[in-house]
């Protein structure tokens, strides 16, 4: 059919204005609409938008704080912060996720746990054009490798933040702690305003305790930013304040030394000046490398951590409790030198055995055949069983745990060290209220020597020594020297809450000090060999704790069970005998006896505290007169 | 053959009616200056919505250039040549829209390109926006007028099959454009109100089921997020929140030329390209607004008047349908990103950054003027 034939153009003409018509109606209809949306938004509901729009704008966004620096007593750094580059990636700008995933796996060394961890934030709600991190504390050569590529790869940038870095260590991370990321419990806790830029919070040891001293005050900055949280403009800022710089009375070449003389072992040292009771070392092996704890640890290191046989996070020194064994015995003449159960001149005779009675448990003790007659001096020397026995049941169960819990037993009488255990100091009502089992007769007489029940910390076990060594003047232990600035350490250390133990007769510390240099000193003190040529005098008490099992799930062979059911060598003392500058107490594990193994220790951390150190170091200047007073 | 000679006739003035500039260039002055007007207008607009990058107005003002020269070609063509042409147009067309599911160029997701050797790369969808409305024109205009149901349900056919095409690439937007510009020349040509009414009935049904079986999940997401913006505020609901707070702090009187915060301070996605009237209404305010629908107002209203005044069937519904699609880019840009309508990622006519769009729009107002200025002065 031909174009335009046998067609009435008039009424199709007539048709298409009805319908121009109607659409025009339709069209002017739609743009009221609009229009009426327009209205609705601009003049109608203009002030909320107004608002919004100014929220968008302008952003408070926070400052964080530097975390303060840590010292030890030498000014040496022991926690600093480090800046670290972490690499991130802002889907939006990317060209191909995949390639670019591809690429940089290509460069950096991602794990697939990094790898995991960037998809499943990936798949999380976020904002647009919101940085994801991939991979944290890149090396040099990656971020030289990131940048030689970078024009390839948009959307990928490298991020600096300030991270914990601890450059001891493996000598440090028992005594220090160490910072990591928040988890959900600590973000309940903390206040969300001052730690609104801060992502790591001390999680142990003076990281944990001061951590409110170390974070500072976040600072804020009043700024314009576009929908990438690119700052365009500050318009207003106030500085955060920083973290105070902590001084501590950790001697680092001490604390050092300390890992040296128990490598290859497993085992805790702890040295308080009595002083001060400043902590000079604390030392805890084998330790661990805090530092990959704070970005993250990884799975597999940390199993390796945590499975190891020796527990290396295992802090020894505040939450091992052991039985003190022998090193009890000195605290333990005391209380019965002033209940008055025993007198420096009693004697009684040793037969290698005790007996509460006649006809009950024989207690035997550690010399088959026994010591013969035996005195106060001589039975710390010897380390005699018998003579404690028979004090320990003429003192009475009370009597000893009253004395022994003013040595601090029994309870964490430390000031500001986070974590630290209370031990078991055992009595009757405990007995009773634990295990519904009355205190046997038989029990008092473990406690003579300081096995049965009883649990102390090496730490403990030191600051009953250095108490010795103060003569009674009570010294919490802590770790906190000095604030940096015009601060003092008291203004936070927590209030000092022992009072002095007083003597009835206060030259019987001097009397029980002597003693324990019979032990370093005397020619059948069981710690003579130790103690020998030295320049000064030594007060020590050594002690041995029975391991009575091992833990079941464990599998060890012939070898290892022989070794791991070895006893605990432990030792307490302090020196020099006057004057003190260093208590000590050392638990070696499995290590036979504690004059064989632990006094040696103890006598090489004295010499490097009171010979090696005293020139450099601060605290334990003895003068060469005093030594040969000492020896004299 | 001789009606069609005087029909066709270009270089004669049978009439002797005195004939202008404007007319020997076959260019309408009113709408050219309207079109002016708005495109002037829209280059101030990018220049702020682009963050005052003056590489992207130069590039916008020369797509124009060309796309004003397409709009004169255009012009100058007889609109019996657009209906000769119409039915080999309209089966090129559908070639290209199955190579590009073939051997398409993607971006986002979707084949649109099509990089043929040796030719500038194209969207064969976009050439179907106006070709598909002059297949559906021609296919009607062969017979009387209103249609039969068997022709109307042909000329459905013809519309629906380049739909179905487009909507695999997937490119839900054009393919809504491409079928609204078909369905108004069905509806032009007289399509019955009974019909309609039918046909919306058939719509109805047939959107649960484009819901459950034809949308993929980043649509749904769109609708849904439209629906409630809220719900998804820093993901899916950024866009809409984001325009709907630069629109609405922008108050009556707006916060004045390159002031708009929203924009500048990149809040606002895509702020030279679709979201483009956000940066309008935070700067210009309502008033701007106002002014810049009523220059599309205007617009319509001078093609309603070329379409009702063209002189034969095919020119009218082609005219009409091309007047009205035009109506539909503005309304679900407009609508789209004042919260109205999902975001469905339709430019705003002639002011939004972007070369394909822009071009076949003045190539539609070229067809518009062709048949404006090749009227017989007979009848007029």
């Amino acid at each position: 059919m031909p174009w335009g034939e046998f067609k009435d153009t008039a009424a199709e003409r007539r048709l298409f204005q009805r319908r121009a018509m109607v659409m025009l109606v339709v069209v002017f209809l739609l743009l009221a609409t609009l229009v009426a949306r327009m209205y609705q938004l601009q003049v109608v509901e203009h002030d909320i938008y107004t608002t919004l729009s100014d929220k968008n704008r302008v952003q408070v966004q926070s400052v964080p704080p530097p975390r303060g620096l840590v010292y030890d007593r030498n000014q040496v750094l022991l926690a600093e912060n480090r800046p670290v580059f972490s690499v991130t990636v802002v889907p939006e700008r990317v060209g191909g996720m995949e390639a670019t995933l591809e690429q940089l796996a290509r460069i950096l060394d991602v794990s697939e746990e990094d790898m995991e961890r960037f998809q499943r934030r990936l798949r999380e709600p976020r904002r647009p054009f919101q940085e994801i991190p991939l991979r944290y504390d890149l090396t040099e050569d990656e971020i030289a490798r990131l940048a030689v590529h970078r024009h390839e790869l948009p959307g990928v940038e490298v991020e600096a933040e300030l991270v914990r870095y601890y450059p001891h260590s493996e000598l440090t991370a028992h005594a220090l702690g160490f910072v990591g990321r928040i988890n959900r419990d600590e973000l309940q806790r903390i206040d969300p305003v001052n730690y609104a830029g801060t992502n790591y919070i001390g999680k142990s040891g003076v990281e944990r305790f001061y951590e409110e001293l170390l974070h500072g005050r976040v600072g804020y900055q009043h700024v314009e930013t576009n929908a990438r949280g690119r700052t365009l403009r500050v318009l207003e800022r106030e500085n955060p304040v920083p973290g105070e710089d902590l001084e501590l009375h950790i001697d680092l070449r001490l604390q050092n030394r300390a890992h040296e003389l128990l490598d290859g072992r497993r085992g805790a040292i702890v040295a308080i000046e009595p002083a001060t009771g400043g902590i000079l070392a604390l030392a805890s092996v084998p330790g661990f490398d805090a530092n990959k704890f704070v970005t993250g640890i990884s799975v597999s290191d940390y199993r390796e951590l945590s499975d190891s046989k020796d527990k290396p996070l295992f802090n020894r020194a505040l939450r091992g409790q052991y039985p003190p064994g022998s090193t009890l015995k000195p605290m333990l003449a005391i209380a019965a030198l002033d209940s008055g159960a025993v007198t420096r001149d009693l004697t009684i005779w040793d037969p290698g055995h005790f007996q509460i009675n006649s006809v009950g448990r024989r207690w035997r003790d550690w010399k088959r055949g026994g010591h013969g007659w035996v005195d106060l001096t001589y039975a710390m020397a010897q380390s005699c069983d018998v003579y404690f026995y028979e004090a320990a049941v003429e003192m009475g169960v009370d009597t000893m745990v009253s004395y022994l819990s003013r040595f601090g037993f029994g309870e964490d009488a430390t000031l500001d060290v986070s974590g630290a255990l209370s031990g078991l100091l055992p009595s009757p009502d405990w007995k009773r209220a634990t295990r519904n089992e009355p205190w046997y007769p038989g029990d008092t007489v473990n406690l003579g020597i300081g096995q049965g029940f009883m649990l102390s910390t090496p730490l403990q076990l030191a600051t009953a020594t250095a108490l010795i060594a103060n003569r009674g003047e009570w010294v919490e232990p802590r770790l906190l020297k000095g604030i940096q600035g015009d601060r003092s350490p008291e203004e936070f250390l927590p209030g000092e809450t022992h009072e002095p133990l007083q003597l009835k007769d206060p030259s019987d510390w001097d009397f029980i000090a002597d003693s324990m240099a019979e032990v370093m000193h005397g020619v059948k003190g069981t710690a003579r060999g130790a103690g020998r040529g030295a320049s000064y005098r030594m007060a020590g008490k050594t002690g041995t704790a029975q391991v009575f099992s091992l833990a079941e799930d464990e599998e060890y062979d012939a070898e290892e069970v022989r070794e791991r059911l070895r006893d605990h060598a432990l030792f307490v003392g302090f020196a020099p005998l006057k004057n003190p500058q260093i208590a000590v107490a050392i638990i070696v594990e499995n290590g036979g006896g504690g004059s064989s193994t632990a006094a040696p220790v103890a006598r090489a951390l004295f010499d490097a505290w009171i010979q090696e150190f005293s020139e450099s170091g601060d605290g334990a200047l003895v003068s060469q007169t005093d030594i040969e007073n000492e020896v004299r | 053959m001789a009606t069609r000679e005087v029909f066709s006739s270009t270089a004669s003035n049978p009439l002797g009616r005195p004939r202008g500039l404007w007319s020997a260039l076959h260019v309408d002055p009113i709408l050219l200056l309207l079109l002016l007007i708005l495109v002037s207008g829209g280059l101030f607009v990018l220049y702020s919505g682009a963050d005052r990058n003056f590489d992207v107005v130069k590039a916008q003002g020369l797509r124009f250039g060309v796309a004003f020269i397409v709009m004169l070609v255009f012009a100058q063509l007889d609109p019996s040549v657009f209906r000769r042409w119409a039915p080999w147009l309209y089966g090129l067309g559908l070639v290209g829209l199955i190579a590009v599911l073939v051997v398409g160029v993607g971006a986002k997701g979707a084949q649109r390109w099509l990089a043929l050797p040796g030719l500038p790369r194209f969207q064969p969808s976009e050439l179907m926006k106006l070709v598909v409305p002059m297949m559906a024109a021609w296919y009607l205009s062969r017979h009387f007028l209103p249609p039969r149901l068997s022709r109307i349900g042909v000329g459905l056919a013809i519309v629906l099959l380049p739909m179905v095409l487009i909507v695999k690439q997937p490119d839900l937007g054009t393919s809504l454009l491409v079928g609204m510009a078909g369905l108004f020349v069905v509806f032009f040509a007289g399509m019955s109100w009974k019909l309609i009414s039918a046909f919306f009935v058939m719509v109805s049904v047939a959107a649960p089921v484009m819901w459950f079986f034809g949308m993929r999940d980043y649509q749904k997401q769109r609708v849904l997020t439209l629906l409630d913006p809220q719900s998804d505020p820093l993901g899916a609901g950024w866009n809409i929140i984001q325009s709907k707070t630069a629109i609405g702090s922008g108050g009556f009187d707006g916060k004045g030329w390159l002031q708009g915060t929203q924009s500048h301070l990149e809040f606002l996605p895509e702020s030279h390209t679709d979201f483009i009237v956000a940066v309008l209404a935070e700067e210009f305010g309502f008033i701007g607004v106002l002014a810049l629908l009523s220059v599309y107002f205007l617009i319509i209203l001078r093609c309603l008047f070329i379409s009702v005044t063209a002189q034969d069937s095919f020119s009218r519904l082609v005219a009409g349908a091309l007047t009205m699609t035009f109506f539909i880019y503005i309304f679900v840009n407009v609508g789209m990103v004042s919260g109205l309508l999902p975001v469905v990622g339709v430019p705003l006519p002639l002011v939004s950054y972007g070369g394909t769009s822009t071009v076949t729009l003045m190539a539609a107002f070229g067809i518009l003027m062709s048949i404006h200025t090749h009227r017989r002065m007979i009848t007029a």
